[in-house]
């Protein structure tokens, strides 16, 4: 509990020095109950608010799926509200929220430009936790981590580098013996936020690779094998010696899978981990609608392959209890909620993030009127 | 009272029985809808071209409908002689006592649900054809001028072959059974007049049973062909799931038709991209109707009654 209190008390404070007028506010957080006791509707969240609904729909990403059934979990047992959230996919989460099907969207990708014209109303994009995607892959007789440069990667799932053994592998490998095995790409054969983060990295980090394929959640592969889910790509990489695939950081911890360190933008070959994802996304400058790619981060000390998850919601929503239950929901995931996400894999948000999420979270409105209190 | 109530009662099944063609027209109705995007902005070219690139939306099945062919031909191929021959030993050859279980334990592998045969395709299967089946014919029959080609490349065991062999195991039950039910429909006549005549029974089989019950086997294997056609989990894990190769070897990773809506559907997030998609269902659900029509027309040929003595 010690590390999300102290980053919503930095945020606060941030927040603070961004604008005076939240002096209430921020005063009210860090000494506890004395604010919230006097308004059951304000934040942080202490209970539950007479005037909010008591029941929440959302749908979207898969990856953040465990986490945010974990926090339904423990925020029924909080404020008594029902929320059912419907692991469907980015693409379904956007949809839904475009359809408004759904009280809120979730998506390991932001939207495009297309689909917030789509959405015909303004959209919030909220960052939630960060997540990481390695290489995984199964050399014969290779057991020591292998490093890899992005010139490496690219090369590999563009199909120029066919062997374990080629200079470019071995030139940032020296000590470990690389057979002569031909290498086989093992890509997601669904669409997956795994594979936007990915191919959105390889996009930065190779032009030829942006022109061939580019990013999205399912791309035109250049070869390689597809297989489902974080399961099917780790299996397929078990069973097919030279193989290489991507899994989520999470996936590759919780099954032991070994993979490879990565070099950054700064040029230090960076293993992933929480530590390192987190700070992909720490000390850079982050756009004001927070729609911002981390990967191939700034940060000297970040995993390049790095990606936050969003919720989505509609600035303005015209049912009032349902705003307000949102609102309340989103500021205590980006807060509370955030001492859940190290056991389950995911890396926090860091300080900065939570601020600019709380700016966003206060510009909830309903009828034109935030439904936080200042 | 009574007349008034047969009335209603005939009218109420008579729409029960209405409902399930209407469903039918619905969804044929529903694909057509959601596919007119890309039926319109592709065109045939849909259907020749190989770029699946839903990042800059053009779209070509010409890579699925290849993989569902090759992977279809190849279990029917595999599955068809094992088909036959079973059901030619259980009509002429097997004791009376095992006939019925031995036909009853090939049935049964017809109600193995697909995941199932998924999941022991991708951890029994495909290692062996990995380690051992496709090295062995690389060396074999992949040293052959022609053919050879189909068995070139780095034998990975996830790939169009393992598709096939899995789709084989899966058409046998139906092939099997129709063979067989049309193999019971030969008049006794026939095989009678032909051991009458002097022949063996090999030569009362071949020249005499199975002419006449060729549009029934026929039949049978063109069930079968639709039920790989359509079938989707199974192949899915092991076929490779990759669209980019219409390269004629049978050991690069395919992509079918109904394991290419189930890998994408859920994300199609574009309006052009889902409707692509939807114009593969609608591909499969017109063919699928198609062929088991003929199907049936052979069938039913083959059992319904002939003039007896007939040879055909």
């Amino acid at each position: 509990m010690k590390r999300p209190l102290i980053a919503s008390i930095l945020a606060l404070a941030s927040l603070l020095t961004a604008c005076g007028g939240a002096a209430p506010a921020a005063t009210g957080a860090p000494s506890g109950g004395a604010t919230a006791a006097a308004d059951p509707c304000g934040i942080p969240v202490k209970g539950r608010c007479p005037t909010e609904a008591s029941a929440l729909t959302g749908a979207g990403a898969t990856f953040p799926a465990p986490i945010y059934t974990k926090w339904v979990d423990e925020y029924n047992k909080l404020t008594g509200i029902q929320i059912n959230y419907q692991a469907v996919g980015s693409g379904g989460g956007i949809k839904s929220l475009t359809d408004k099907t759904v009280d809120y969207g979730a998506t390991d990708g932001p939207m495009s430009d297309q689909q917030l014209t789509d959405a015909k109303a303004p959209v919030l994009h909220i960052p939630m936790v960060m997540g990481g995607v390695v290489p995984t892959y199964n050399i014969p007789g290779v057991t020591t981590p292998l490093k890899f440069t992005p010139d490496v990667l690219a090369g590999i799932f563009l199909g120029q580098i066919t062997k374990w053994s080629d200079a470019k592998i071995v030139a940032q490998n020296a000590g470990v013996t690389l057979p002569d095995t031909a290498i086989t790409t093992v890509h997601r054969s669904d669409s997956s936020g795994t594979t936007y983060v990915w191919t959105d990295y390889l996009s930065k980090v190779s032009p030829e690779w942006k022109s061939k394929a580019g990013f999205a959640n399912a791309v035109n592969w250049p070869g390689g094998l597809g297989a489902s889910g974080n399961a099917g790509v780790a299996g397929a990489v078990k069973n097919t010696p030279g193989a290489i695939g991507y899994v989520e950081l999470i996936y590759a911890i919780q099954n032991k899978l070994g993979y490879g360190s990565v070099q950054n933008a700064k040029g230090k070959f960076v293993e992933a981990n929480l530590e390192s994802v987190t700070k992909a996304a720490d000390g850079i400058t982050l756009a004001p609608d927070l729609r911002v790619s981390i990967t191939n981060s700034e940060n000297a000390d970040a995993y390049p392959i790095s990606s936050f998850t969003w919720t989505l919601t509609y600035t303005e929503i015209s049912d009032r209890s349902k705003a307000q239950a949102i609102a309340r929901y989103f500021w205590w995931s980006t807060h509370e909620g955030q001492a859940f996400a190290k056991d389950l894999g995911y890396a926090p948000l860091p300080a900065a993030v939570v601020a600019k999420a709380e700016e966003k979270i206060r510009s909830i409105t309903s009828g034109g009127q935030p439904v936080l209190p200042k | 009272m009574t007349r008034t109530f047969d009335r209603a009662f005939a009218a109420g099944v008579a729409a029960l029985a209405l409902l399930v063609p209407l469903t039918l027209a619905a969804i044929t109705v529903l694909l057509l809808i959601d596919s007119w995007p890309s039926l319109t902005t592709f065109g045939l070219s849909y259907f020749t071209t190989t770029e699946w690139d839903p990042v800059k939306l053009v779209f070509g099945a010409a890579a699925y409908v290849y993989g569902t062919l090759v992977t279809t031909v190849v279990a029917v191929l595999l599955a068809a002689p094992v088909a036959v021959g079973a059901a030619i030993y259980l009509t002429e050859f097997a004791p009376r006592a095992v006939r019925a279980p031995i036909a009853f334990t090939i049935e049964l592998l017809a109600y193995i649900p697909s995941i199932v045969y998924g999941l022991w395709a991708i951890f029994v299967m495909v290692p062996v054809m990995r380690s051992v089946v496709e090295p062995g014919l690389q060396v074999t029959l992949g040293q052959l001028p022609l053919i050879g080609k189909l068995f070139s490349g780095t034998p990975i065991g996830l790939d169009l072959l393992s598709g096939g062999v899995v789709l084989a195991i899966m058409i046998l039950p139906i092939l099997m059974a129709i063979s067989r039910e049309v193999l019971l429909a030969v008049p006794p006549t026939q095989r009678e007049a032909m051991i009458g005549l002097g022949a063996t029974r090999w030569e009362a089989v071949s020249r005499a049973v199975l002419p006449y019950a060729r549009p029934g086997i026929i039949g049978g294997a063109v069930l079968g062909v639709a039920r790989a056609f359509g079938e989707t989990m199974a192949v899915t894990m092991v076929v490779g799931n990759s669209s980019r190769d219409i390269s004629g070897s049978l050991f690069v990773p395919g992509y079918t038709m109904a394991s290419a809506i189930a890998n994408q559907f859920v994300e199609a997030d574009s309006d052009l991209y889902f409707s692509a998609i939807v114009e593969i269902a609608l591909v499969l659900l017109l063919v699928g109707i198609i062929v088991n029509g003929v199907a049936r027309v052979l069938i039913h040929r083959s059992i319904a009654d002939r003039p007896a003595g007939a040879v055909v």
